[in-house]
């Protein structure tokens, strides 16, 4: 109980902060989305072109640079990989199709739902469907192996690759793209969203919050711990969107999404299945690149890779709707999945020994 | 007596804990566990209280031994 009590306080705290975000100058609804994030930093180095959704976010570097130097301190840094890290390139650029049809990642999902958006509510039910689906697989022996170890150095990368986004940031040199208008060009004070991501970063670190880990927990063990912090950032948004008067109920004219349920459903859908197959929603592949998960960091650059497509083959959803092309994007993106989740299961899941074994220091 | 082992070092989440779920299903009377990070210790502790286990951990080399017993 006194576990969940930590995981409840970082769920408000996020809430919270997300809302604040909101308050001054982030999208609405868009407090924080890492998928969203991810697209926009895309954007800011030219990897797409689409000028509305371009600004290095904080926000990113923020939740990277705060879970990094929590688990340093808590001495749960360690550089590992190897676990299928194509495949969760692969799995990572899946996620990001999918988010983008949504138009959010899970963590936006439960945003949008806290602002009255019910489009959000029906993304829930698809994400809830797609989990249900990777858990049949996980059940019958689906893993992407094991990792090993690394040398630090390895893990030092990524946070100092977030580092300097933050250089680029403010220096904003000539080849930096930053939008003028639209959802990119709207975003609070960088120090105020690099403040959130840091505190976010760090306790979502301590307390391993996550979104696909919420229902995929509930579902296979009846555990309630990761689910409680998914309740707790939507109380507390919702109430926070209703004191500062951003909450409205409905399925029209929501910012930054769409009203097609059926495609809102298929690509949250998609989102769940992917993420459960790469253990943890797209805030959690960041905390554990910060801690030195570099098959997570294949992860990340899957979903800017994904990110970039999106853009550049208008697979993305827009207000106006899902685009054909993105329809197409959605659908090859299950069966992708379904032989990735097919291809990798163990016939004999129990590695079993008797007696004592030994562990390498 | 000796309880059956199994390893679960390098797997990612949930898989540590569904290998235990299945361990114990197997072996009602107690298992143990090898696991490499903190998240799967505590989750794999976790989920052995909430199905009636006690669990004894033990550091080992740069990971966990967790004994689970009824």
């Amino acid at each position: 109980m006194r576990e969940k009590k930590g995981i409840i306080i970082t769920g408000a705290i996020v809430g919270l902060l997300s809302v604040l975000l909101v308050k001054f100058g982030n999208p609405v609804n868009m407090g924080i989305c890492i998928a969203c994030f991810i697209r926009d930093i895309a954007g800011a180095l030219g990897l797409h072109r689409a000028e509305v959704v371009q600004y290095i976010r904080p926000e990113i570097s923020g939740i990277v640079l705060g879970a990094f130097l929590t688990a340093f301190g808590m001495k749960e840094f360690s550089a590992k990989g190897g676990s299928s890290p194509l495949v969760r390139f692969v799995l990572g650029f899946i996620v990001m199709i999918g988010a983008l049809m949504f138009l959010g990642c899970p963590l936006r999902m439960v945003l949008r739902i806290a602002g009255g958006d019910i489009n959000a509510l029906i993304g829930l039910a698809g994400f809830a469907a797609g989990i249900g689906v990777g858990i049949v697989f996980l059940n019958k022996g689906f893993s992407l192996k094991r990792t090993y170890s690394l040398a630090k150095f390895e893990g030092y990368v990524f946070p100092a690759v977030m580092a300097g986004l933050l250089v680029l940031l403010l220096a904003k040199p000539a080849f930096i793209f930053f939008s003028e208008k639209g959802p990119g060009a709207a975003h609070a004070a960088v120090l105020l969203s690099l403040a959130a991501g840091l505190i976010v970063g760090a306790l979502a670190q301590r307390t391993r919050l996550c979104m696909v880990g919420g229902i995929r927990d509930l579902i296979l063990f009846k555990d309630w711990y990761l689910i409680s912090g998914f309740l707790a950032i939507l109380a507390t948004a919702m109430i926070g969107n209703l004191v500062i008067g951003k909450f409205s109920l409905g399925f029209a004219d929501q910012p930054v999404a769409h009203a097609d349920g059926l495609w809102n459903f298929l690509g949250m859908a998609l989102a769940g299945w992917g993420s459960v197959l790469l253990g943890g929603c797209p805030l959690r592949q960041l905390i554990l690149s910060a801690e030195g998960n570099i098959d997570s960091v294949m992860t990340v650059i899957g979903m800017t890779a994904g990110a970039a497509f999106a853009h550049n083959f208008s697979l993305a959803a827009s207000a106006n709707g899902p685009s054909p092309n993105g329809k197409t994007a959605v659908i090859i993106g299950f069966a992708v999945l379904l032989v990735v989740s097919y291809f990798n299961l163990e016939k004999t899941v129990e590695v079993k020994m008797k007696g004592d074994v030994e562990l390498e220091a | 007596m000796k309880l059956d082992q199994i390893d679960a070092r390098g797997l990612s989440c949930p898989q540590p804990v569904l290998l235990t779920k299945k361990g114990v299903e197997k072996n009602p009377e107690g298992i143990q566990v090898l696991v490499d990070n903190t998240t799967a210790r505590d989750n794999i502790t976790r989920f052995a209280n909430n199905s009636g286990y006690k669990v004894e951990t033990n550091t080992q080399g740069s990971g966990f031994l967790l004994t689970l017993k009824k």
